[in-house]
C-alpha cells in the first residue's frame, strides 16, 4: 500500500472521528452534567440526516437545508426532554436504558413511516464539490476535508465555550458535582436544558455533515451511537477533551484497521486465510482498544469527577 | 436488638416461607399450562401454536439467566444477546459442518461462552454502574460485526440449516413438538438450577453486594470473583437458550446478537419484575405474547411497542410480579 494511499485513509479516518466526536460531546456532557444515559441520542444524529434530506428537497439549497435541520434537531431534542427524559434524571441507569430504548424504536419505525425504508441520498453542495490534489497526485473531495474543518472549528468553540466563559464553568463544575453547583444557587435543570438541546444540535449537525457521503437510512444512528459510547468510554465520561482525543483514535484506528487489516494479516498467513479473518478483526478492533484501555485505566483516559 | 425488631423478623421469617410456597404454586401453574399447550387446539393451528410458544420458553430461559446477574447481581448486562448469538452461531455451525448430536454441541457451546464470559468478564467488571452497560453493550456489537464477517457462514445474511441437531441420533428436535418439550424441559431444569444458586449463600451474597459492594467486601468476600462467577453461568446458561433457537428456526443471523435484542432481554425481565421468581419467566412469556399481538395489529407496531415501553418503564415499580401482588391484595406472591 502507498503512502498516498495510507494519507487518504489517515483523512477518512479523521473525518469519521470527527462525526463521532460531533455526536460523543453532547452524550459525554449529558451525562457528566446530569448523570443521564442517554441511547436516543444516536436517533438525533439520524434525524438531523433526515431533516437535511426533507429541507434540501423543499429548498433546494445546501445552507439553507442545514439551518433548517438544525434548528428542527434542537425543536426536536428539547421536546424529547420535556415529553420524556425529564421523568427519567432521578431513575436508576437502567431505567434510562429502557425508556430511552423505547425512544429509539419509536423515532426509527417513524423515520420509517414518513421517508420510507430505502436509503435516500442528497447532493454534496456545489460549492464544494469537486476534488483538490494531494501530494502524489491523489485527488480528494473538497467536501470530506469541509467536514474535517467544521469538525474542527466546533471543536474550538466547544473548547472555547467550556473552558472560558461563565456557561462553561457551570457545565464544568456540573460535571464534577452537581449537588453542590445547585446549592449554590445554580438552576441545574435549566443548565441541563441548554446542554441537552446544545448536543442534541451538535448529534444532528453530523447527521446533516453526513447525508451527503452515507446513505441516509433509518437506524442509521444506532451503530454510530455505540461507536460513539465506545469514545465517550475511551476518552473519559463527562470530558469533552478526552472525547475529542479518543474519537479521532477511534476513527483513525477503525479506518486504518478496515483497509489495512487484511493486508497486514497476508504477511504472516496465507492469502485465503487473511480474507477471512482480516474482515472480522477490523470490526473487532475498535472494541479490542476499548478493553485494553479499559483494563489499565477503567474511567478511561480522562475521566472526571463522577464515575458510577 | 429490641423485642419489636426480633419479632418482626420473625414475621418476615413467616411470610418469606409463604412466598417460596406461593412462589413456586406459581411457576409450577406455568409450567404445567406451557406442557399443555400441544393439547389446546383452540390456540390456532398447532404448525403455528407450538414454534410461537417455543420461542416465548426459549427467550424465558434467556430472561432467566440473565435476571442471575441483572436482578440478584444488580449488574446490567446490555450485551447478552452476544451469549444467545454465540450458541446460536456454534450450533448452527457445527450442524453445518456436519456435527449434529446435540450434546456435542453443547460441550462446545458451554466451552465458548464460558471462555467468552471470563474474558469480556475479567474486563467488564472491573467497572461499574454505566461504565458497565456501555462496555458490555460494546462487546456485544464485537459479537455482533464478528459474526457479520463471517462470509463462510453467511456473513450479513445469515445461514440457513439444511439440517437440524439431533438427540441422541433421534429426530426429536427438528419436530415441533418434540422440540416444543424437549426446550420445555430445558427451561425447567434451568429454572430450578437459578432457583437453587439464587437461595444458595452464593446468592445472598452476590445480593449483597448488589446493595453494598464496599461492606460485602469488608466481610471477606471476594466480590469480584462472585460476579465473575454469576456472569459465567449467567452467560453460558443463555448460550443454551441459543442451541434451542437455532433448532427451532433452522436459520442463524447476525441479527439473533443485535443490541436491540439485547434491550428486549432486559425489558423481559424488567416488565416480569428483577429478582423475582418468576419475573423474567412471566416477562418473556408476556413480551412475546404483546409482540405478537401488536405486530398482528399493525406493521409498525414498533410506533405502539417504543411509547408502551417509556410508560411502563416510567410508572410501573416491581414489574408484572408487583401487580400480580397488588391487584390480589398480596395472595399471590410471584
Amino acid at each position: 500500500m502507498s503512502a498516498t494511499l495510507v494519507l487518504v485513509q489517515i483523512l477518512n479516518g479523521l473525518q469519521l472521528g470527527i462525526l463521532l466526536f460531533l455526536i460523543a460531546a453532547g452524550l459525554t456532557l449529558v451525562f457528566g452534567v446530569m448523570g443521564f444515559i442517554n441511547l436516543a441520542h444516536g436517533v438525533q444524529y439520524m434525524v438531523g440526516a433526515y431533516f437535511a434530506v426533507a429541507f434540501y428537497g423543499l429548498t433546494g439549497n445546501f445552507l439553507a437545508a442545514m439551518l433548517l435541520a438544525l434548528a428542527s434537531a434542537l425543536a426536536l431534542g428539547l421536546a424529547l426532554e420535556f415529553l420524556v427524559f425529564r421523568h427519567l434524571y432521578d431513575r436508576d441507569h437502567l431505567d434510562q436504558v429502557l425508556a430511552t430504548f423505547g425512544v429509539i424504536l419509536f423515532l426509527n419505525q417513524a423515520t420509517t413511516v414518513i421517508w420510507g425504508p430505502a436509503p435516500l441520498i442528497i447532493p454534496q453542495p456545489e460549492f464544494l464539490s469537486g476534488s483538490i490534489p494531494l501530494v502524489g497526485g491523489l485527488l480528494y473531495p473538497v467536501y470530506r476535508l469541509t467536514i474535517i474543518a467544521a469538525g474542527l472549528a466546533v471543536a474550538a468553540l466547544l473548547w472555547f465555550i467550556v473552558t472560558r466563559t461563565r456557561l462553561g464553568m457551570l457545565v464544568r463544575a456540573g460535571a464534577s458535582n452537581p449537588d453542590m453547583v445547585s446549592a449554590l444557587g445554580v438552576d441545574v435543570r435549566r443548565l441541563f436544558m441548554i446542554v441537552f438541546g446544545f448536543g442534541a444540535m451538535l448529534a444532528g449537525f453530523a447527521g446533516v455533515l453526513a447525508a451527503p457521503i452515507f446513505s441516509v437510512e433509518p437506524g442509521m444512528g444506532d451503530n454510530m451511537l455505540i461507536v460513539a459510547f465506545v469514545v465517550i468510554i475511551v476518552g473519559g465520561i463527562g470530558s469533552i477533551r478526552g472525547s475529542f482525543i479518543a474519537a479521532l483514535l477511534i476513527g483513525l484506528v477503525d479506518t486504518l484497521g478496515r483497509s489495512m487489516m487484511t493486508d497486514i494479516l497476508k504477511l504472516f498467513m496465507e492469502p485465503s486465510a487473511a480474507n477471512q479473518i482480516g474482515p472480522a478483526i477490523a470490526s473487532m478492533l475498535i472494541y479490542v482498544l476499548m478493553a485494553a484501555i479499559l483494563f489499565f485505566r477503567p474511567t478511561g483516559l480522562f475521566s472526571v469527577g463522577r464515575a458510577a | 436488638m429490641s423485642e419489636a425488631a426480633l419479632s418482626g423478623a420473625a414475621d418476615r421469617s413467616v411470610a418469606a416461607t409463604e412466598t417460596i410456597l406461593h412462589g413456586y404454586l406459581v411457576s409450577a401453574s406455568i409450567f404445567l399450562t406451557l406442557a399443555a399447550v400441544p393439547f389446546m387446539g383452540f390456540l390456532g393451528p398447532e404448525g403455528f401454536i407450538l414454534p410461537l410458544v417455543t420461542r416465548m420458553m426459549i427467550l424465558a430461559l434467556a430472561a432467566i439467566a440473565l435476571d442471575l446477574i441483572l436482578g440478584h447481581g444488580g449488574l446490567v448486562s446490555f450485551g447478552h444477546a452476544a451469549f444467545v448469538g454465540l450458541g446460536a452461531y456454534a450450533a448452527a455451525i457445527m450442524v453445518t459442518e456436519g456435527v449434529t448430536e446435540v450434546w456435542a454441541i453443547l460441550a462446545v457451546v458451554l466451552l465458548v461462552t464460558a471462555m467468552f464470559a471470563l474474558v469480556t468478564g475479567y474486563v467488564c467488571l472491573r467497572t461499574s454502574g454505566v461504565y458497565f452497560i456501555m462496555i458490555t453493550l460494546a462487546f456485544g456489537q464485537m459479537v455482533f460485526f464478528a459474526a457479520s464477517s463471517l462470509s463462510a457462514y453467511g456473513g450479513d445474511d445469515g445461514l440457513t440449516l439444511w439440517d437440524n441437531a439431533s438427540l441422541f441420533g433421534t429426530g426429536w428436535l427438528a419436530d415441533d413438538r418434540g422440540l416444543f418439550y424437549v426446550t420445555l424441559a430445558v427451561l425447567v431444569a434451568c429454572f430450578l438450577l437459578v432457583q437453587s444458586i439464587v437461595a444458595s449463600r452464593f446468592g445472598r451474597v452476590l445480593r449483597a453486594a448488589r446493595e453494598n459492594e464496599r461492606r460485602t467486601a469488608s466481610l471477606g468476600v471476594d466480590v469480584f470473583r462472585v460476579r465473575l462467577a454469576a456472569y459465567l453461568i449467567s452467560g453460558m446458561l443463555a448460550g443454551v437458550a441459543g442451541i434451542l433457537l437455532t433448532c427451532q428456526a433452522e436459520f442463524v443471523s447476525p441479527a439473533a446478537m443485535a443490541w436491540q435484542r439485547s434491550g428486549e432481554l432486559i425489558f423481559m425481565v424488567v416488565l416480569g419484575g428483577m429478582a423475582t421468581r418468576n419475573g423474567a419467566l412471566i416477562g418473556a412469556i408476556a413480551f412475546v405474547a404483546l409482540e405478537h399481538i401488536l405486530s398482528d395489529l399493525t406493521h409498525d407496531w414498533k410506533l405502539i411497542f417504543g411509547p408502551l415501553l417509556i410508560v411502563i418503564v416510567v410508572y410501573s415499580r416491581g414489574g408484572l410480579a408487583a401487580l400480580l401482588r397488588r391487584i390480589t391484595g398480596g395472595a399471590v406472591r410471584v
